[in-house]
Formats: structure tokens, C-alpha cells, sequence
């Protein structure tokens, strides 16, 4: 009786997510927190006046629009993997380094562009902020970039396919993250200056 | 059953993998297995502790004997004993402000959350290891790294970090206003870069694993007070850690690349620097915002091991279960809104202070839960007075003792009288330093045995306790008069000023008990060292204790468990359960092996399922 009894009493598996995934989640978390760490700071410093006015540079437009782009190519990356469709994978995840790329070059040019506008890093914290958020962003992007690239040598080495999907899910997520953070950024910068 | 399938899997291969032979360097030092990684961080936390200790003395000596020869010091501080045989006034800065960022960080968080989520996180929820060894050897190298850079600051020419363990700039900005903002700084600041990554790494390994690698039956409602402290302790670092990244990123730009988000109009020696536009106050609310969370960092694992501790030692299951998750989670999420009652008198707005006072004034109800139900656990118990048990009852004492004083300083207007006097620093090192180190002590006495598989001499234990507790009140409790006469902290000297003499004898007896509090620490050292190797062995589960690490083998290797994972059928705190044989029921006794204890809705849920799912369960469970 005792052990009929032992039998019907199933403790549940604990709901769970793939580890790695999960970590990654809680990494983005911590950026997160890191930005709004420094959005905060730039609210509480901008209130208290004693504050530079300059307009973003031009070329933030543009190049917002290309990390966009690189977020379309990405996905496209990912829903060739679901598909195993191996040679789009390739081109796409190339072509999202390459936009990456171009978008750091770009971040580049538009501190050119401040600094031709008299805005520098060492000066009123309304200037050194605004090389923060980039710079940081940039970092970050960078760790993006990298990312990608492991992607890209596992998918040549035919280890990203459809019944392996876990590194490009993450790398996927991560460089979604990565291009909504820059988009808060831009537009933060843009409705607080 | 396709998902237990592969699970069953996964875990065979897991434990093939760790069977092959390992290397002393694999095993020892650069170890992935979490008990290892616990000890390492028990073992440099101890070192820390120790320094800690130490320099508390040093700075004792001063204020308890300002006019005493410290000749003999010589030796050891060389250049930073003046010609007159008196401390270096920039060195007492330096002790004091090295005491407090190696006791808040390298002792009570890495020491203590490092330690124990490592080591009980996997083993109390039925894991074979942290989601990701990998990390987790990080975590301690990082941290081991970020030791080393702040143990050679102490030895720099120009002093370490002098600016106070919480560095507020423009003293810590500027090298010219005090010799220890030079390099010792910088080196600080490197330091607590390394040990921010640290800290990352592992809370993101111990929710990680938390959520996702609790064994069959583990459900949150079933999780042991001590996880769901060290789960929301993990929590609470993720998402304040980043902010002190982001105030010590912006600090080390102002002092190293000339930019000015915390300095403006600051005249050295009649110049004028070049900087302006900067706000010290932004500092304050960058690095509270990371502080005050980090006070709880530092409590709440010590209040979760003592649940644990004072429910297994009461022979009483804890009370308020639930109640206790609750003000945790309440205590965790109100941590975030009070930063700014550590900056009453810096000029904030008087309306902004209210809002503050009254959110900090909200803290005492979880926090007084807590107490609460400690005693009413304790409440005619069958008490077993280990230390581990005397220890736990202590940090009780401590908590309530220092939380009343919280009161007086969370009120505004009480802390413009009070703020940066004694009473403040009488304050927090009862509530969360003395408090988080009793944990921390319960803790290694409880766990001692599962580490090591030997046990601690009792009677050193009762001895430490009581030089200790009695010691942590003589220390303290004179401080509150002392910060109520005015007395502020941080100052060098006292005898200057005739208003501050009438307390000289206060302080005399003070660093007395200090030093015989500190004496007690090295019966401590003497028993953990000893029991080590020559403690006495060991029954499987020493302290009848319900919790799942006492299933573990005695000296458990890599992989915890060597069959299969225990399932979990239960709470873990069915002590003394009305009919059951004996007074604990370990969690992972089915209820159907206890039909003598059951409650009737517990004999009603496996009965239900029975009826509900009959025979066809039988075949799935012998499948898996």
C-alpha cells in the first residue's frame, strides 16, 4: 500500500529556461541598469543648469538608420538558420558586420562633427555625457561585433542550423538589445537637450 | 516525458564528465566546482577580515589613547608613525577608509554571499553544480584580482584611498587635496572595478541557477529561506552594482581625462582649477543608489542563513513561512527608494527628505516581520544552543538593537544632529556590520561539517560567542553617547577640543573592548584551522536538519550527489511535526512514508492524484 502510494506522488520538473539564454537576459538587465544609471545622472546634472545647448550631429540620423538596417539583417540571419538555409545565414550575418562596422565609423565621424562644433569631452559635463552614451554604447556594440563573428565562424564550420539554434538565438538577442539601446539613446538625447 | 528524457541524459553525461581524474591546479585552484569556489571565498574573505580587524585596532588606539607612544609600531608603518611616535593623521584616514571598504565588500559581500550562495545554492536545491563553473571560477579570480590590486595600495608611497570607504569627490578627485587621491585611489578604484565584475558574474550565476536547475519537486514555495535570501541578495547586486560602475566610470574620467561631472569652482592654494559645471551632489546619488541596496546585499543573506540556523536549532518549523519571503521581497524592492536618507543634509529639497524619510520609516515593518518571527520561532522551542545557534541569536539582538537607532536617523530632522556622528557609525556597524558578521560566523559553525566534514569544537565556539557578543556591545554601544554629545567620525583627534575631552575615558574603554573583542577572533581562527585537520569526523547530518545537503555524501565530490538527485516532496521545515517518529522529516520524504504525521489536505493531495491519473502513472515514473 505504502508503496502504491510513493508511486502516484510526482513532484513536478521546475519550470525552466536554458541557462545560458537566461544569463544572457540577466547580463542585458545589468546594462540596462547601467544606462539608466547614466540618463538619471544627466537628468539630475541638466536641472541644476550651467548647461551647454548643441544640436546631435547630423550624421546620428543616418547612421541610426543603418544599425536599424543590421537589425533587419540579423533577424534575417536567424530566420535563415530556422530554415536551414546555411548560405543566407553567411551573407547576412556578414552583411550585419559590415553595418555594424560602418556604424561605429560613424559614431567616429559624428565626435569629428562635435568637435568641429566646439563641443568637446573635456568641458561642460553637457558635452562629456554626450561622448559617455556613444562611447559606451560603442563598447558595448563592439562586444556585439564579436559576438557576431563567433556566430559567423560556427556557422562556417556548419555548427548554426536549425537543430542548433541556441548561439545565433542569443546573438540575435543581443544585438536586438543592443540597437534598441542606441535608439533610447538617440532619442533620449534628443528630447533632453 | 520527451523533456525528462533528455534531462536524464544531460545528466549522465554531466557526471561522466566530472569523473576523470583531476590535476591539483584544476582541483585546487583554478576549481569550476562550486564547493571549492566556496571556500576560496571563505578563505579570502577570512584574510580580509583579518586586515579589517586590524586596522579597526589601529585607529582605536588613537582615538582611545591619543596621547600614547606608537613607537612600537614602527616596525610595520614605518614613515607613517611620525617623529613623535604618534600615527600619521593621513594614515588614520587611510585605516579608517581601507577598514570600511574591505569590511563592506571584501568581508560581508564577497566573503559572505560568495561563500555561501556558492556553496549552498546547488547543494540545497538539488544541483549537481552553478549553471556555469566556468563563470563562477571567474567570479573568484576576479575578485581574487581585484584583492591583490588592493593590497598593494596598501603598501604605495603615497598611502591607499584616504576619502572615506564611500570616496566622495572632490576629495577623492583631487590628488592635491590629500596624498592617499593620488595613486592609492586610482589602484581603489581598479580594484573595485574587478571586484564589481566579480560580483556580477556570480549573481548571474546564482539566479541562473535558482530559477532554472532546482531539482524535481523544488518549487519556490518549497525553497529554503536561506536560497530565497541569497536569490533576492543576487537580484539586488545585478541591479545596483551597474550604478557604481557608472559613478566610479565617471569619477575616474574626472580624475584621469579632465572632464567635470563632479567638480566645479574649486580653488587649491588661491588657483582656480579648470574645471566647472560639475556636481559633487551627483556622486552622492549615483553611489547611494548602489549603497544603500548594498547595506541589504550585505544583511539579507546573513537573515537567511539565520532562518535557517534558528528553525533547525528551535526544532520548530520557522514561523511565517510565507511572511518571511514576503518581507524579504519587501525589504529587496524598498532598498531601491531610500537612497537619499544618506543625504538629508547635503542641501536636497525639505519636501524630496520627507518623501525619503517616510519610504525609510517603511522598511522598519518587514524588517520588524523578521524579528518578529525569529522570536516567535524561538518561542517555546526545544532550543539547542550550538554556536551556530548562539550566533544566529545574537545577530537577532544585534538587528533589533540597531534597527531602533534606525529610526532616530531615518527622521530628517534627528539627522541633522546626528548625521556623520558617532550614533550613526554606532548605528550600522550593529545593524548590518556586527549583524552580517554573525550571520556570516553562524554560518561557517552550521556549515562547517558539510565543508570539511569534520566539526567545530563547541566550547572554543561558546567561548568566541561570548567574548564576541559582549564585546560588539561594549564596542558600540558607547558610540551612540558619544554621537549624541556631537562627536563627529572620521576626525584624527579629539583632545584638540575642550567640548570633546569629557568623553576620553568613553573612548578608552571602547578600544579596550575592541581589542578583546578582536582577541576573541583568533579562538575563532585557531578552531576553524584545527577542526580543518584534526576535528572530530562527522555523522552524515549533524544537526538533524531537514535541508537537502545533509542527503549529500559527507565529503561530496564534484556533482554533489553520486546517484541520482534527491526529488523533493516537502518544506523544509517539518520539524517536530505532530505524530511523525522523529523531530524533522528531511524534504525529501514523500508524504506517503508519513501517513502518521500528515496533515489531512497533505493525505488529500496524494489521494487526489491517485484517483486522477491512476495506473498509468505507475509505467512513467519506472520509465524515468
Amino acid at each position: 500500500m505504502v508503496r502504491d502510494l510513493q508511486i502516484v506522488e510526482e513532484p513536478r520538473r521546475p519550470v525552466s529556461m536554458d541557462p545560458k539564454k537566461f544569463a544572457l537576459w540577466l547580463f542585458i538587465v545589468t546594462i540596462i541598469m547601467l544606462f539608466a544609471a547614466f540618463t538619471s545622472a544627466y537628468i539630475v546634472r541638466q536641472a541644476e543648469g550651467n548647461w551647454l545647448d548643441f544640436s546631435l550631429p547630423t550624421i546620428f540620423y543616418w547612421n541610426t538608420g543603418i544599425l536599424l538596417l543590421s537589425s533587419v539583417t540579423m533577424q534575417w540571419a536567424y530566420n535563415s538558420a530556422k530554415r536551414d538555409d546555411l548560405k543566407n545565414i553567411k551573407t547576412a550575418i556578414s552583411l550585419t558586420i559590415v553595418l555594424g562596422i560602418c556604424f561605429l565609423i560613424s559614431q567616429i565621424f559624428g565626435w569629428g562633427m562635435l568637435v568641429d562644433a566646439g563641443v568637446f569631452f573635456v568641458g561642460n559635463p553637457s558635452g562629456s555625457f554626450m561622448y559617455i552614451f556613444t562611447g559606451l554604447h560603442g563598447v558595448h556594440l563592439i562586444s556585439g561585433i564579436f559576438f557576431i563573428i563567433m556566430v559567423l565562424i560556427a556557422t562556417v564550420k556548419y555548427n548554426v542550423h536549425s537543430k542548433n539554434i541556441l548561439l545565433i538565438e542569443m546573438c540575435n538577442t543581443y544585438w536586438h538589445f543592443l540597437n534598441a539601446l542606441w535608439v533610447y539613446l538617440f532619442i533620449f538625447l534628443l528630447l533632453n537637450r | 516525458m520527451a523533456i525528462a528524457d533528455i534531462h536524464v541524459a544531460e545528466d549522465t553525461h554531466h557526471e561522466d564528465h566530472l569523473d576523470h581524474e583531476q590535476s591539483f591546479v584544476t582541483k585546487y585552484i583554478f576549481s569550476q566546482d562550486h564547493k571549492t569556489i566556496a571556500k576560496q571565498f571563505l578563505i579570502t574573505g577570512i584574510f580580509w577580515a583579518l586586515m579589517g580587524g586590524l586596522m579597526s585596532l589601529v585607529f582605536r588606539l588613537q582615538l582611545g589613547f591619543p596621547e600614547a607612544t606608537l613607537e612600537w609600531l614602527r616596525p610595520i608603518f614605518g614613515g607613517w608613525i611620525t617623529e613623535s611616535g604618534k600615527l600619521e593623521p593621513e594614515f588614520y584616514l587611510a585605516m579608517v577608509t581601507m577598514h570600511g571598504t574591505i569590511m563592506v565588500f571584501f568581508v560581508l559581500t564577497a566573503g559572505l554571499s560568495g561563500t555561501f550562495s556558492n556553496f549552498l545554492i546547488p547543494l540545497q536545491i538539488g544541483a549537481r553544480d552553478m549553471a556555469s563553473g566556468f563563470m563562477n571560477m571567474l567570479s573568484y579570480w576576479f575578485f581574487f584580482v581585484s584583492s591583490v590590486v588592493m593590497f598593494i595600495s596598501l603598501f604605495i608611497e603615497t598611502g591607499p584611498a584616504m576619502g572615506g570607504w564611500v570616496i566622495y569627490p572632490p576629495l577623492s578627485a583631487l590628488p592635491q587635496a590629500i596624498s592617499g587621491s593620488g595613486l592609492g585611489m586610482t589602484m581603489w578604484l581598479i580594484a573595485m572595478m574587478f571586484f564589481i565584475v566579480s560580483t556580477m558574474l556570480g549573481g548571474i550565476n546564482y539566479i541562473t541557477t535558482i530559477i532554472n536547475l532546482r531539482t524535481r519537486g523544488m518549487s519556490f514555495t518549497r525553497l529554503p529561506l536561506t536560497i530565497w535570501a541569497f536569490f533576492l541578495t543576487a537580484i539586488l547586486g545585478l541591479l545596483s552594482f551597474p550604478v557604481l560602475v557608472a559613478a566610479v566610470l565617471l569619477l575616474i574620467f574626472d580624475r584621469s581625462f579632465g572632464t567635470s561631472f563632479y567638480l566645479s569652482d574649486i580653488y587649491i592654494g588661491g588657483e582656480a582649477l579648470p574645471n566647472s559645471g560639475g556636481s559633487p551632489i551627483l556622486f552622492q546619488h549615483l553611489f547611494w543608489f548602489l549603497g544603500h541596496p548594498e547595506v541589504y546585499i550585505v544583511i539579507l543573506p546573513a537573515l537567511g542563513i539565520t532562518s535557517e540556523i534558528i528553525s533547525t536549532n528551535s526544532r520548530k518549523p520557522i514561523f511565517g513561512y510565507k511572511a518571511m519571503i514576503g518581507s524579504l521581497m519587501a525589504i529587496a524592492i524598498l532598498s531601491f527608494v531610500v537612497w537619499a536618507h544618506h543625504m538629508f543634509i547635503t542641501g536636497m529639497n525639505p519636501f524630496l527628505g520627507s518623501v525619503f524619510m517616510l519610504l525609510t520609516f517603511i522598511i522598519a515593518v518587514p524588517s520588524a516581520i523578521k524579528v518578529f518571527n525569529y522570536i516567535t520561532t524561538l518561542w517555546r522551542g526545544n532550543i539547542i544552543f550550538t554556536p551556530a545557534m548562539l550566533f544566529s541569536i545574537g545577530l537577532v539582538s544585534f538587528f533589533i538593537t540597531g534597527g531602533v537607532t534606525g529610526i532616530f536617523l531615518g527622521s530628517a530632522a534627528l539627522d541633522i544632529q546626528l548625521h556623520d556622528t558617532y550614533f550613526v557609525v554606532a548605528h550600522f556597524h550593529i545593524v548590518m556590520g556586527s549583524a552580517a558578521f554573525f550571520g556570516m560566523v553562524a554560518g561557517v559553525y552550521h556549515w562547517f561539517p558539510k565543508m570539511f566534514g569534520r566539526m567545530m569544537d563547541a566550547r572554543l565556539g561558546y567561548i568566541h560567542f561570548w567574548m564576541s557578543f559582549v564585546g560588539v556591545y561594549s564596542v558600540f554601544f558607547p558610540m551612540h553617547y558619544i554621537g549624541i554629545a556631537g562627536f563627529p567620525r572620521r576626525y584624527y583627534s579629539f583632545t584638540n577640543f575642550d567640548a570633546f575631552n569629557s568623553y576620553a575615558d568613553l573612548n578608552a574603554l571602547i578600544t579596550i573592548a575592541a581589542f578583546i573583542t578582536m582577541s576573541a577572533q583568533f579562538i575563532f581562527l585557531f578552531n576553524f584551522f584545527y577542526s580543518i585537520f584534526r576535528g572530530r569526523k562527522t555523522p552524515q547530518n549533524p544537526w538533524n536538519s531537514n535541508t537537502l545537503e545533509w542527503t549529500a555524501p559527507i565529503n561530496p565530490e564534484h556533482g554533489n550527489w553520486p546517484g541520482e538527485i534527491p526529488t523533493v516532496y516537502r518544506w523544509p521545515y517539518d520539524y517536530s511535526k505532530p505524530g511523525a517518529k522523529e523531530d524533522f522529516i528531511p524534504q525529501n520524504i514523500p508524504f506517503s512514508e508519513t501517513p502518521e504525521s500528515n496533515f489531512p489536505n497533505e493525505t488529500e493531495s496524494i489521494k487526489l492524484q491517485g484517483i486522477d491519473k491512476g495506473d498509468a502513472i505507475i509505467v512513467d515514473e519506472t520509465e524515468e
